[in-house]
């Protein structure tokens, strides 16, 4: 299964993301990379690193990111870390993650994924 | 010439200059942005005060990625990965080096920059750090190639980071947390380009002194 890593800025937004994506997908390797080390607002390379190792496989892994520091922050763990399968995905965090949660249960290739997760950026809330 | 010690006592000034102005850089964050540049920077540049020692005797190259590392790992807001990338690139294109020549020490800041500019898809004009940056190394090249002294080079690079400064009171935000706020982000100073000024500041300071 292809893990996945949230990473924002707040601790408490990260896991709460993993909770409600996992409420979806009890089984999906997902993991949390919120906040600082010492549970400040931030982003944190290592735990980003830390997260991405937790879930790694050889199906690879998706890192979603809320804004800003979570995305540089990511971008560079990434160019440190050389590894093709080990690839952000740009969608909504919320919506990003319970899709993600669901498809990689469901046994989708990272590559499909990150195809299929375009479409959460369509996804309407709302009629019109 | 600028040496490995020139580089040391520069790291070392920025860090305090830093330290001082926390609540400053707290405050202009606060006003258009998340309100946690100036912790966040000082807590990286303390982190990298505690390195120095064992950077010391280093050359130049290793000295400066090796700061732009503890940056990124210990900042944790978007001035670690793009100062963090800066200095990290500054090392690239001194590695192995322990003296700079006025060319190269340009080089360097002009190898920060466009880190800045790669990892914050930026460019001048978006009121980000890169509105201090990039006037200050136009007028430290233009300086040079003028025959200025690197100090006097220098000191130009500086006040045009300064206006650099005014600059981003008078532009609208279209990169980073600013740019939520639109137009209300105008009349601003920008945080970034105000930490950029600073390092800037001290680089001077410490040439200066020599």
């Amino acid at each position: 299964m292809v893990g996945i890593v949230i990473v924002s800025h707040s601790q408490k937004l990260a896991e709460g993301v993993v909770e409600l994506a996992r409420m979806m997908a009890a089984e999906a390797p997902i993991a949390a990379a919120g906040g600082l080390d010492d549970g400040n607002f931030g982003t944190s390379y290592e735990k980003i690193s830390a997260a991405i190792e937790s879930v790694y496989s050889a199906d690879g892994v998706a890192v979603l990111m809320d804004m800003g520091s979570a995305v540089m922050t990511t971008e560079m763990v990434l160019e440190d870390l050389e590894r093709d399968n080990v690839k952000m995905l740009d969608c909504p965090l919320v919506e990003g993650a319970v899709l993600a949660a669901v498809e990689s249960v469901g046994g989708i290739s990272l590559d499909a994924l990150t195809e299929r997760i375009a479409e959460a950026r369509a996804v309407k809330k709302l009629d019109n | 010439m600028t040496d490995s010690k020139q580089i040391i006592a520069i790291v070392e000034a920025v860090a305090n200059k830093i330290e001082a102005e926390k609540d400053f850089l707290t405050q202009l964050d606060n006003e258009i942005g998340d309100g946690d540049h100036g912790i966040n920077l000082a807590r990286g540049f303390k982190a990298v005060q505690a390195k120095l020692p064992t950077l010391a005797d280093k050359d130049i190259g290793a000295i400066l990625k090796g700061v732009g590392m503890e940056l990124v790992s210990t900042v944790g807001g978007a001035s670690g990965p793009l100062y963090g990338t800066a200095f990290m690139k500054a090392g690239n294109v001194t590695k192995g080096k322990l003296e700079l020549t006025d060319a190269e020490f340009a080089s360097a800041i002009d190898a920060a920059i466009n880190g800045v500019k790669m990892r914050g898809k930026a460019v001048e004009g978006e009121k980000t750090m890169l509105d201090a940056l990039c006037p200050a190394y136009k007028a430290l090249k233009d300086g040079l190639d003028a025959g200025k002294t690197l100090v006097d080079a220098l000191a130009d690079g500086v006040t045009a980071a300064q206006n650099g400064v005014e600059f981003t009171k008078t532009i609208i935000a279209t990169k980073g947390r600013a740019s939520y706020l639109k137009e209300r982000s105008l009349g601003h100073q920008d945080p970034g380009a105000t930490s950029s000024l600073f390092m800037l500041q001290c680089a001077l300071e410490v040439l200066r002194e020599a």
